[in-house]
């Protein structure tokens, strides 16, 4: 019923690299934009939040086609990437794109809502005392703040991993060079090889499972089971 | 002193040998119906050749729009003639290697346990064939041609109300296989990924819709000699055997 092969380690692995790197990717940009959002009163605010929290909402296809249209030969962007010999699309950067672009919304969520939680008092006494900004961030916000932003790493990553429009718009579907996780099921379901497909969902469960509940289990509220 | 220059003698002598047989890897897009083939034709061209075919399989009109953004595809090999008219049109192909390689044929499919006959499509009116599964037939091309075999057949108007449009081939194969429909029109090569589903009718190719698999070198690829082999290799006995093998039909 169930088959698991070399191929199945090896689109594995190619996935939990890319989705890892491109949770590293975007963990700064979304704990900068979490901060900002939480702490910051700006007009721009809630357009901002507005434009992280897109991917979340429109269909994958539409985001992996805007991002096709923006990394391709022919855009600006695209261009001028591919005259100093960089390209994105139909390798693991695309694939590394469209994992980041997905999965930052979560990110963002989870982070925002715990800079959010932490008493802006404690920051303004540490600031009586004479500390820095940079310092009151990393010495009392961070450590408050903490398992939410880990939090929305791990669901930024699980989301990461699960990723399939987006992907096979900017990166193809290229056994062995970009085909992951999510794409492999597709293919093997496509083509009625449903023990290999099946194989592969029973792994991408367990590491869902694992990145989901960790997760929760992180900003689950004390006491509480 | 002297195990050393003996060293990058070597080095240089194996990088020398080594420069001629290195091989040229190409990457064709192609539509998902030809994977199983392709996956095999790919192996065969590998070992007679020592260039390696990377395969980027999807729907045609996804792999068509990857192409027109510039996504560095050498050959576009398509399930349908209107996605590679239209990159021709906008010239993102090298037209004179167009040439449209495959056919395939339109096939009614039943549950492999199915009790009903069908010895015909004029069979499908008859009332124990209460449903029959058909991807979208206004937008997914198997769909649009079976449709216009039916309606000049003169049997469309009488199975309309029984079709359920479904998303594409896959998802009509799972219908039938479930036995929630009691039949299906697929192509050919797609019945044969399924077993639990069996070949009631196959529509002759003369009374059939013209179904076409073009394939052409792409107009920015670096690799256009690579390319141009490739395409001269499907043309071979060889690769014709394998297309047949899955149940494509080999133009000219």
């Amino acid at each position: 019923m169930i088959s698991f092969s070399e191929a199945t380690w090896n689109i594995t692995l190619f996935s939990l690299g890319v989705a890892l790197a491109s949770t590293l990717t975007i963990f700064p940009f979304g704990i900068a934009l979490s901060w900002f959002l939480a702490r910051k009163r700006s007009r721009f605010n809630s357009f901002l939040e507005t434009v992280a929290l897109l991917p979340l909402v429109i269909p994958p296809v539409a985001t992996g086609l805007i991002l096709l249209k923006i990394f391709g030969r022919r855009s600006p962007l695209g261009g001028w990437l591919y005259e100093r010999g960089v390209e994105i699309l139909f390798n693991w950067k695309g694939v590394l794109v469209a994992m980041a672009v997905m999965s930052f919304p979560l990110l963002v969520r989870s982070a925002r809502t715990s800079f959010a939680e932490v008493n802006p008092r404690l920051e303004q006494i540490a600031a009586t005392l004479g500390a820095s900004p940079l310092r009151i961030f990393f010495t009392v916000t961070i450590p408050l703040a903490w398992k939410g932003i880990v939090a929305g790493g791990l669901l930024a990553f699980s989301r990461a991993l699960g990723e399939f429009g987006a992907t096979i718009m900017v990166a193809g579907n290229i056994a062995g060079r970009t085909q992951t996780l999510s794409l492999a099921i597709f293919d093997f379901v496509q083509l009625g090889k449903d023990a290999e497909a099946l194989g592969l969902m029973v792994i991408t469960v367990i590491l869902a499972f694992a990145g989901v509940g960790i997760s929760e289990a992180l900003v689950r509220p004390k006491g509480v089971a | 002193m002297r195990k050393n220059s003996v060293a990058v003698l070597l080095v240089f002598l194996t990088l020398g040998l080594s420069l001629p047989v290195k091989a040229e890897e190409i990457l064709v897009s192609a539509a998902a119906s030809l994977t199983d083939v392709l996956n095999e034709i790919g192996k065969v061209y590998q070992s007679k050749t020592k260039n390696q075919a990377t395969f980027n399989f999807g729907a045609s009109s996804d792999l068509a729009r990857q192409i027109d953004e510039g996504a560095p595809a050498d050959i576009f090999f398509s399930a349908d003639l209107a996605q590679l008219d239209n990159l021709d049109k906008k010239g993102r192909i090298e037209t004179t290697t167009r040439k449209n390689l495959l056919s395939n044929q339109l096939v009614i499919v039943l549950p492999v346990d199915s009790k009903l006959a069908l010895r015909s499509p004029r069979d499908l009116l008859q009332p124990e064939m209460k449903r029959i599964a058909l991807a979208e037939p206004s937008t997914v091309p198997v769909g649009v041609y079976t449709k216009k075999y039916l309606e000049s057949e003169g049997l469309w108007d009488g199975i309309k109300e029984k079709i359920v449009p479904v998303l594409n081939v896959r998802a009509t194969l799972a219908s039938v296989e479930s036995g929630n429909v009691e039949a299906g029109f697929v192509y050919k090569t797609d019945a044969a990924i399924s077993r639990k589903v069996r070949i009631a009718y196959e529509v002759p190719i003369a009374k059939g819709p013209k179904i076409t698999y073009p394939v052409a070198v792409v107009k920015e690829s670096k690799k256009k000699g690579a390319a141009r082999e490739f395409l001269n290799f499907l043309a071979t006995p060889e690769a014709k055997g394998l297309f047949e093998k899955y149940g494509f039909v080999v133009l000219r």
